[in-house]
C-alpha cells in the first residue's frame, strides 16, 4: 500500500513535469521532459552504466574506508586517555575545514583517478561516523559496567574486556546511525570530487555533457546518481538493522528509578 | 517448620562472611553514614531494610567494590573480597545483544575462560527456562529476565551474593515464586539484600538490619529462626513482624526532619 503510494506520487511528479515542458515550450537545453530523458536514458545506456559503476566504487570504497577508520579512532579515543587528548582535535579540524575546499588539493596529491574520489568520501564521513560512535561509547548503561566489574575484579585486563565485550557492543546502534548518515553523505564526496578533476563517474559524465548543452544525458545521470544512492541508503540501513536485530523494541525505560527516589 | 540442617549445607562454596570496618561515605558534603562497622556472618542471608536515602544501596556497592569505603570491606578469613562476589540488581541487566545462554555465562566471557555451557543449561533449568536458551532477553517477560539474572548470578558461583532489592520491580506472585527459587538456591553462601519490604525480609533472612539516622548507623540484628523461605504469617513471626515495623518506624520517624524539605522542593516544582 505505502510502495502503491509512493509510486503514485512519484508518477504524479513526472505528469507534472511533462506537462509543465509540453505547456510553457520551454528549451530542451534548458529544462528538458521525462520522455527526453528517458530517450537519453536508453541511448546512452552503455556509458550511463559505466560511469555509474565508477562513482557506486568510490562510494562504496570510501564508506567502507570512512567506517574503518571511524571506527578505528572511536574505539582509541573512548578507550585510551592519551588518544582522547591527540585525537579529539583531528577530528575537529578534520570537520572544521569543508572537504570542498580541499578537493583540489587531493586531486593535486591522489591524481584524476578513483582514489581522490574515495578519500573525498571517506573524508565527509569519517566525522559523522567517529563522533556517534564515540558519544555510543560514553553512554553505555553504568548497571553493565558495574556488573562487569564484580565480575572481572582483581583480574588482569578487565578494562579491555569490560570495553570489548560491553562497551563496543552498547555503541553499535549509535555506530548505526553514524554510517546511516555516512551512506547518505558518501555520494556528495564522490561527486565533489569528480567535479574537480577526473576521467569518469557520473560527476564527470554531468559535467561534460553539461558542457555540450547535452542537458538530457545529464539529468539522465542525474536519475541514475539518485537511484544508486538511494538503492546505497536502503541497503546500508536494512543492514544495520539485520546486525542489530537484537535491540528491543521502543526505547527501555532502564533509569534509575527505584522507589527511594520516587518518595 | 523445622527443617534439617540439610539443604544450607549443600552449598559448594566454603561459606566467607563479611567485615566492614569504618566505613564511610558523605554525599554533597552531607555525611551519609561515618565509621560503619558490621559482620555479616558467613552462610547466612542478611537483609537491610531502612527508609529512603539512608545509604542501603551505597553500602552494598561499597562491599561490592563499586564506590570507596573510606574504610576497609574484606572477608570474614581478612582476605579481600574481590573476585568472590556476585552481584544481582533490581534490574535485571541482560546484555540485549546476547541470548540467554551466552548472558547466562557472561562472567566467562569477560574473563576469557571457556564458559561451562552445560552448567548453564543446568541452572537455566533450575529457574525454569531451559526452553529459552537460544533466545533474545527482548523475547523474555520481567520475570523471566529476573530469573536468567539470577541463573548468571548463580553461575558465577561466588560464596558472597550481594542483592540491591533484586524481586522489587516483579508483579507479587513472580515476586513470591523468585524469593522461594532464590532462598532455596543461595542457601550456604554468605546473601547481604536491601529491601525495602519487611515480609520479603521476614520470607528471606536469617538476620535483619535496620539502617536509620543521620549519620546512619545499624541497629542490632534481628535474629529469625528456621530456614527461608517461610511463610510471615505463620505464628512465630508475627511478634517478629511486629517489631520489626516498629523499628522502621522508629527510623523513618528520625530521618523525618531531612525529607521535610524534600517534600517541600516536590510542592514546589508542582504547576
Amino acid at each position: 500500500m505505502r510502495r502503491l503510494g509512493f509510486l503514485l506520487t512519484f508518477a504524479g511528479i513526472v505528469a507534472a513535469w511533462q506537462g509543465l515542458v509540453s505547456v510553457t515550450g520551454v528549451a530542451p537545453y534548458i529544462l528538458p521532459g521525462p520522455l527526453a530523458v528517458g530517450r537519453a536514458l536508453v541511448l546512452h545506456a552503455g556509458a550511463l552504466l559505466g560511469h555509474a559503476a565508477t562513482t557506486a566504487a568510490e562510494i562504496a570504497l570510501g564508506l567502507g574506508l570512512g567506517t574503518g577508520l571511524g571506527f578505528a579512532s572511536a574505539v582509541a579515543i573512548g578507550y585510551l586517555r592519551p588518544a582522547r587528548r591527540w585525537l579529539m582535535p583531528l577530528l575537529v579540524v578534520s570537520q572544521a575545514v569543508p572537504v570542498f575546499a580541499i578537493a583540489p588539493l587531493l586531486v593535486l596529491w591522489l591524481g584524476y583517478g578513483m582514489v581522490s574520489k574515495v578519500a573525498m568520501a571517506t573524508l565527509i564521513i569519517y566525522f559523522p561516523i567517529a563522533t556517534s560512535f564515540i558519544d555510543g561509547l560514553r553512554r553505555t548503561e553504568p548497571g553493565w559496567l558495574d556488573l562487569a566489574r564484580t565480575m572481572t575484579a582483581g583480574r588482569p585486563g578487565a578494562a579491555w574486556a569490560c570495553f570489548r565485550h560491553i562497551r563496543i557492543h552498547a555503541g553499535l546502534p549509535a555506530l548505526a546511525s553514524g554510517v546511516r548518515l555516512g551512506a547518505a553523505i558518501a555520494p556528495i564526496g564522490a561527486i565533489i570530487g569528480e567535479w574537480v578533476g577526473s576521467n569518469a563517474g557520473l560527476g564527470y559524465l554531468m559535467l561534460h555533457a553539461n558542457a555540450r548543452m547535452k542537458v538530457d544525458l545529464m539529468f539522465a545521470a542525474l536519475a541514475v546518481l539518485a537511484v544508486l544512492a538511494v538503492a546505497l541508503f536502503v541497503a546500508v540501513d536494512a543492514t544495520c538493522r539485520r546486525l542489530l536485530h537484537w535491540l528491543p523494541e521502543g526505547l527501555p525505560t532502564e533509569a534509575r528509578t527505584d522507589w527511594e527516589e520516587q518518595r | 517448620m523445622d527443617a534439617p540442617r540439610g539443604p544450607r549445607s549443600l552449598a559448594v562454596v566454603p561459606a566467607v562472611g563479611i567485615r566492614v570496618v569504618g566505613a564511610t561515605l558523605t554525599y554533597r558534603g552531607d555525611i551519609v553514614f561515618r565509621d560503619l562497622a558490621v559482620d555479616f556472618d558467613p552462610g547466612l542471608t542478611s537483609c537491610l531494610l531502612g527508609p529512603s536515602g539512608v545509604g542501603k544501596s551505597s553500602l552494598l556497592r561499597m562491599i561490592a567494590g563499586l564506590a570507596p569505603s573510606g574504610g576497609r570491606v574484606m572477608g570474614s578469613d581478612g582476605g579481600p573480597l574481590a573476585g568472590r562476589i556476585a552481584y544481582m540488581d533490581q534490574r535485571d541487566l541482560l546484555l540485549p545483544w546476547l541470548r540467554v545462554i551466552d548472558n547466562v555465562t557472561l562472567g566467562s566471557r569477560l574473563r576469557g575462560t571457556r564458559a561451562d555451557r552445560p552448567a548453564a543449561r543446568a541452572l537455566l533449568e533450575r529457574v525454569g527456562l531451559q526452553g529459552n536458551a537460544a533466545d533474545y532477553p527482548r523475547t523474555l517477560s520481567g520475570g523471566m529476565r529476573q530469573r536468567v539474572a539470577l541463573a548468571r548470578t548463580l553461575m558465577e558461583d561466588r560464596p558472597v551474593v550481594l542483592m540491591d532489592e533484586p524481586f522489587s520491580a516483579l508483579d507479587a506472585l513472580t515476586r513470591l515464586r523468585l524469593q522461594d527459587l532464590s532462598a532455596e538456591l543461595l542457601a550456604g553462601r554468605t546473601v547481604v539484600m536491601v529491601t525495602h519490604d519487611p515480609f520479603e525480609a521476614l520470607r528471606l533472612a536469617d538476620r535483619i538490619y535496620v539502617l536509620s539516622g543521620r549519620p546512619a548507623e545499624l541497629g542490632e540484628a534481628l535474629l529469625i529462626p528456621n530456614y527461608p523461605p517461610r511463610d510471615p504469617t505463620a505464628g512465630g513471626l508475627a511478634a517478629l513482624h511486629h517489631e520489626l515495623l516498629d523499628r522502621l518506624k522508629a527510623a523513618d520517624a528520625g530521618s523525618e526532619p531531612e525529607r521535610r524539605p524534600a517534600a517541600r522542593r516536590h510542592a514546589a516544582g508542582a504547576p
